[in-house]
């Protein structure tokens, strides 16, 4: 990616990303534009360059954020009618983090209200067009961050994943995304939506420009209790695969799965093989239940977690409700999703009594037998590459009458999520009709930046 | 299991949501489809099996218990409500 120096101005890199913005505003990536700002930033940084004074890593560099982190700078929507006029008093770690190295913030991407989806849909803005086929879904939740990337209007968009929600709209829409291990990156400041599984990360065009974004972002923060002490510290070329050992999943290219798909996988696998490693097929059947398991386990934690919206201290208070009660339940049916009231309300169902035992703790075991299965699988192999998602992006609307469908699409994502796996998606070719697809490596906890130098080692260049 | 009206009812009860009419039909056949996807998982053997709740057996992370200065004011935040007084936020009658 371009940073600003002084053949470089910022306000160039800056108000060209504006223009390409605009250009592409049909896509809808954009739930709101930071203009004013970003070209007062970018002012300031070209200031700093010409007085010969340090400007960052990421000077100058636009980026675009995921409308669910927080930052001073207009209205932390996470997509819900719930926080639209929200302005956040607080600014995210990771925001501010970037932002220390002089990247500047164009505008905040639409996304499904409160990362709850897997296609941007379920945004109370209405949703984003893929980059390939304006007909077809963006994919999710951080669909907005994938196609800013994606339309090349930015180099690098932040993103949340707690299920899949980099690694899918990276998939369809042909960018880098990358999901780091569980406490790679501080959730503070971020709308949380499941806290066992959020995860903060990036959208970039190469392995080496998210690596970057990366190892800025990671790190322990006291304001996250949850943060690992900072690993994201090699040079990419060092960190190497120890057995330079692949497993590719037989069952994510099997039944069900697109044959454009497979054989996109199939592919990625020979150029790793070209590449010097040793691919091998293997079974492991406790991934079929994962997503049984995710829906219950993330529903619960999301039932938790919005109970905080409850119209009292930000955030929408129902005009209508006249008392105490009302201002919860009518606040809370106006303010959330159709989306969201079912993933509240299964949530509470999992963990209400009676139920509790049968369902939220027989996950929660479950989890622990899929977590033995990818140790065990770990073993022997640096990796496991599977599919992304089972078929490239599908149709606006097309699933969004069956929400079962819709989890389905979640299948190969949610897995790593549960054992707190750092997971990356990269392109790896296009179907006959030119959508992207990508191909997903998941390796052991903080092993990250090996997965990217594994990923870098087959890049497209 | 199957889910009813009354169940949906129930959840939306705890989950302190009102639905109207029109939203009722659609959650019993959605809550009913997805739940009835979880009883996979009865196919698993999970006996003798203790559960993860945080995939890196993280507990009771501490620190020192200092005042630590919040970024946000208290104006700021007391900004952020429909309704308030006194530095107290407002809400409507609880009867």
């Amino acid at each position: 990616m371009k940073i600003a120096d002084k053949n470089t101005k910022a306000v160039d890199l800056v108000r060209a990303a504006l223009e390409k913005a605009k250009e592409y505003e049909d896509y809808h990536a954009f739930i709101s534009m930071n203009e004013a700002h970003a070209l007062e930033r970018a002012r300031e940084i070209d200031a700093k360059i010409e007085r010969g004074e340090p400007v960052g890593r990421l000077a100058g560099v636009p980026y675009a954020l995921k409308d669910n982190f927080s930052s001073p700078q207009g209205h932390t929507t996470a997509a819900a009618k719930m926080l639209e006029d929200y302005p956040s008093p607080i600014t995210a770690t990771a925001v501010a983090k970037i932002e220390a190295e002089g990247a500047i913030m164009i505008g905040r991407t639409n996304l499904d209200a409160y990362a709850h989806g897997g296609s941007t849909e379920n945004s109370y803005f209405g949703p984003t067009s893929n980059a390939y086929d304006k007909e077809r879904v963006a994919g999710g939740s951080s669909g907005g961050s994938a196609v800013a990337v994606a339309l090349d209007i930015v180099p690098f968009a932040l993103g949340s994943d707690t299920g899949g929600s980099i690694r899918q709209p990276a998939s369809f829409n042909g960018v880098v995304g990358v999901k780091p291990t569980y406490g790679t990156v501080s959730r503070y400041g971020v709308v949380a939506m499941a806290s066992s599984t959020d995860t903060m990360g990036c959208f970039a065009k190469n392995v080496e420009d998210a690596n970057l974004v990366m190892s800025i972002m990671a790190g322990r923060d006291e304001k996250d209790s949850t943060t690992l002490a900072d690993f994201w510290t090699k040079d990419l070329t060092e960190a190497t695969p120890k057995q330079k050992k692949i497993a590719l999943i037989k069952d994510s290219i099997g039944e069900g799965i697109d044959p454009e798909v497979k054989s996109a996988i199939e592919n990625y696998a020979s150029k790793l093989k070209k590449a010097g490693y040793t691919v091998e097929e293997i079974d492991m059947p406790i991934l079929k239940y994962a997503l049984a398991i995710y829906y219950i386990v993330v529903p619960a934690e999301i039932a938790s977690n919005l109970s905080r919206y409850d119209g009292i201290r930000y955030g929408l208070r129902s005009s209508e409700a006249k008392n105490l009660d009302s201002v919860y339940n009518m606040t809370r049916d106006e303010g959330f999703m159709p989306e969201n009231k079912r993933r509240i309300m299964i949530g509470n169902f999992v963990l209400s009594s009676g139920f509790f035992d049968a369902y939220y703790l027989k996950a929660q075991k479950a989890r622990t037998l899929l977590i033995d299965a990818y140790n065990k699988a770990f073993e022997k192999y640096d990796a496991l590459l599977c599919p992304v998602a089972p078929r490239p992006a599908f149709k606006i609307g097309e699933n969004t009458s069956d929400p079962l469908q819709m989890y389905l699409e979640d299948v190969m994502t949610v897995p790593a999520s549960l054992a707190g796996l750092p997971a990356m998606s990269v392109p790896a070719g296009k179907s006959k009709s030119g959508l992207p697809i990508g191909a997903q490596l998941v390796g052991p906890r903080q092993s990250d930046q090996i997965l990217l130098n594994i990923a870098a080692s087959v890049e497209d260049k | 299991m199957s889910i009813t009206r009354e169940d949906v009812l129930h959840l939306a009860e705890l989950s302190s949501i009102s639905l109207d009419e029109s939203q009722i039909e659609p959650l019993i056949k959605d809550l009913d489809n997805i739940v009835n996807y979880f009883s996979q998982l009865d196919e698993l053997n999970t006996e003798n099996v203790e559960p993860t709740y945080q995939c890196f057996d993280m507990q009771n992370v501490w620190r020192e218990d200092n005042i630590v200065d919040f970024e946000a004011k208290r104006e700021d935040l007391l900004a952020l409500t429909t309704e308030s007084e006194d530095n107290q936020i407002k809400v409507p009658k609880v009867l």
